[in-house]
């Protein structure tokens, strides 16, 4: 109960440093959903509506993917972006950026994955009746993509949860870097570390509230497009 | 050929449980009647490998069994007074003082020290290498703005580092070259390692990392670098369930002659020095 009492404190207060850390949070997850659902939708709706040679093992290396531990996401990225790794002239390690991308790298694949098998479901049958009526192939993706908005969505939020949950990943390649690289999870770990736990437990359930307001405001959209519908 | 399959995988299953339950008991040695000890403690002394090193001697001398908790010096007594553990290892006098003061823990016995190192940049641009003290060199680190991170975790090096700076203590939202990075020990030295910055830890994380680190030892054995480690049974007063009588068992033997022997040579087969001194009574 202390926690729900901290939580909503630290809240009204407008704790700068709290704000500073909810900022880097959604702006992370914000780019790193953003990103992963560009390139992971069409690349779902290919792999969900066309055949080709090869499929059945691509989507058992999404499967495989879907599943990749976030620590594993993380020593890889720092691999490749380590001080005397291949990228390691760029100068990123321990940014926003390359927390991002280590994220993109847990996302993409489960994005890639749910729009497969949720296109596999709906959208197939169709695609049948699209094609009898002579549409063009954009245009069938372009139906496909249109009419299964609501899964697709809820691919977008899945991928938006596992984004700003996530801890493995973030705190090898951003480090927890006070001002600059600490998000709610991370911050959570070190409270936690520290024997703070009610106000760790406040923070998490700050962070609860918000990935809340985020799924109201996306279902909210959702019941908007279905009376245009 | 599918069924066969399910069945061989059933099998394995069943095997692989059937082989974490069947630990070889040593013969000969004693069964206490509640023979499980909860240590919680800090990194330094569990990743550093003494604890590995000591616990299987007592454990088969006594039978008891030592489940070792290890966090950051803050959490570690954290878990005690939320009623997880039946004794601490710690290193932090000011917070060890108010836990007992707090009533929960029964005395504070200081047992053994080591030093605090200062690590950084091989060409060591500060130019700290010729200092008397690590008060000094913070200041020429201050002065030439040179990167330094710091744990920011409240652990007893963090506390140690605080100390050192003193009124001095720089502020991670405005100097841009002190990072705070709220992590354990070997993360910052990692960290350190990468950006080419200075850093205050324990000699025996930074030894056991050190072929990985593009770091050096630059400074030890100043006046204020000193770290003293202490062992408090949980006060039985204050909180129930705990295994008094293993928590006392455990404080005797790290403090008898056979465990003092032990800890003054770890360390020297592998570094040639020794990680962890005895404090002289």
């Amino acid at each position: 109960m202390d926690s729900f009492r901290q939580a909503f404190d630290l809240l009204f207060s407008l704790d700068k440093e709290l704000l500073q850390i909810l900022g880097v949070t959604l702006r992370m997850s914000f780019f790193s959903t953003t990103i992963s659902c560009l390139l992971g939708l069409p690349l779902g709706a290919l792999l969900g509506t066309r055949q080709f040679r090869g499929k059945a093992f691509l989507k058992k290396m999404i499967h495989t993917l879907m599943g990749l531990p976030p620590v594993v996401a993380g020593l890889i990225v720092y691999a490749l972006f380590t001080h005397y790794g291949p990228f390691g002239s760029l100068n990123l390690l321990f940014t926003v950026r390359v927390m991002v991308i280590a994220q993109c790298l847990l996302i993409l694949p489960v994005v890639t994955g749910l729009t497969a098998s949720f296109l596999e479901k709906g959208a197939v049958p169709m695609i049948e009746t699209a094609k009898g009526m002579g549409l063009s192939r954009r245009r069938v993706l372009f139906l496909c993509l249109s009419e299964s908005r609501a899964s697709l969505l809820s691919v977008v939020l899945n991928a938006f949860g596992r984004s700003i949950a996530e801890v493995g990943a973030v705190s090898i390649v951003g480090g927890n870097i006070q001002w600059k690289t600490r998000v709610m999870t991370t911050a959570i770990m070190l409270e936690t570390n520290k024997g703070n736990f009610s106000f760790a437990l406040a923070l998490g359930i700050i962070l609860l509230l918000v990935a809340f307001v985020v799924n109201v405001a996306a279902s909210w959209i959702v019941r908007e497009e279905a009376y245009d519908v | 050929m599918k069924k066969t399959l399910a069945i061989l995988m059933a099998l394995l299953l069943i095997v692989s449980f059937a082989a974490c339950g069947a630990k070889p008991e040593p013969a000969g040695t004693p069964t206490p009647e509640n023979p499980t000890i909860r240590l919680s403690t800090t990194t330094s002394v569990n990743d550093s490998g003494l604890l590995p090193y000591l616990l299987p001697v007592f454990e088969a001398k006594t039978g008891y069994k030592v489940e070792v908790q290890s966090a950051g010096t803050g959490a570690a007594i954290q878990k005690a007074i939320d009623g997880n553990a039946d004794l601490i290892l710690v290193h932090a006098k000011a917070s060890e003082e108010e836990f007992i003061a707090g009533g929960y823990g029964v005395e504070r016995l200081p047992f053994m020290y080591n030093f605090f190192v200062i690590v950084g940049p091989k060409d060591d641009p500060a130019g700290i290498a010729d200092c008397e003290d690590a008060a000094s060199a913070f200041a020429k680190i201050r002065e030439s703005e040179s990167k330094f991170i710091s744990r920011g975790d409240e652990s007893g090096t963090h506390k140690a580092e605080l100390k050192i700076w003193g009124d001095n203590a720089p502020d991670a939202a405005a100097d841009s070259w002190y990072i705070s990075a709220g992590q354990g020990m070997g993360a910052c030295l990692t960290m350190a390692s990468e950006e080419q910055a200075y850093c205050l830890t324990d000699k025996a994380t930074f030894l056991s990392m050190e072929a990985e680190l593009n770091l050096g030892l630059l400074l030890e054995k100043g006046d204020d670098m000193k770290n003293t480690y202490s062992l408090i049974a949980v006060n039985p007063e204050k909180i129930d369930g705990l295994n008094v009588d293993g928590a006392q068992a455990f404080i005797d033997w790290m403090l008898s002659d056979e465990a003092s022997e032990l800890i003054a040579k770890y360390g020297q087969e592998q570094y040639g020095v020794s990680l962890f001194y005895l404090l002289e009574d």
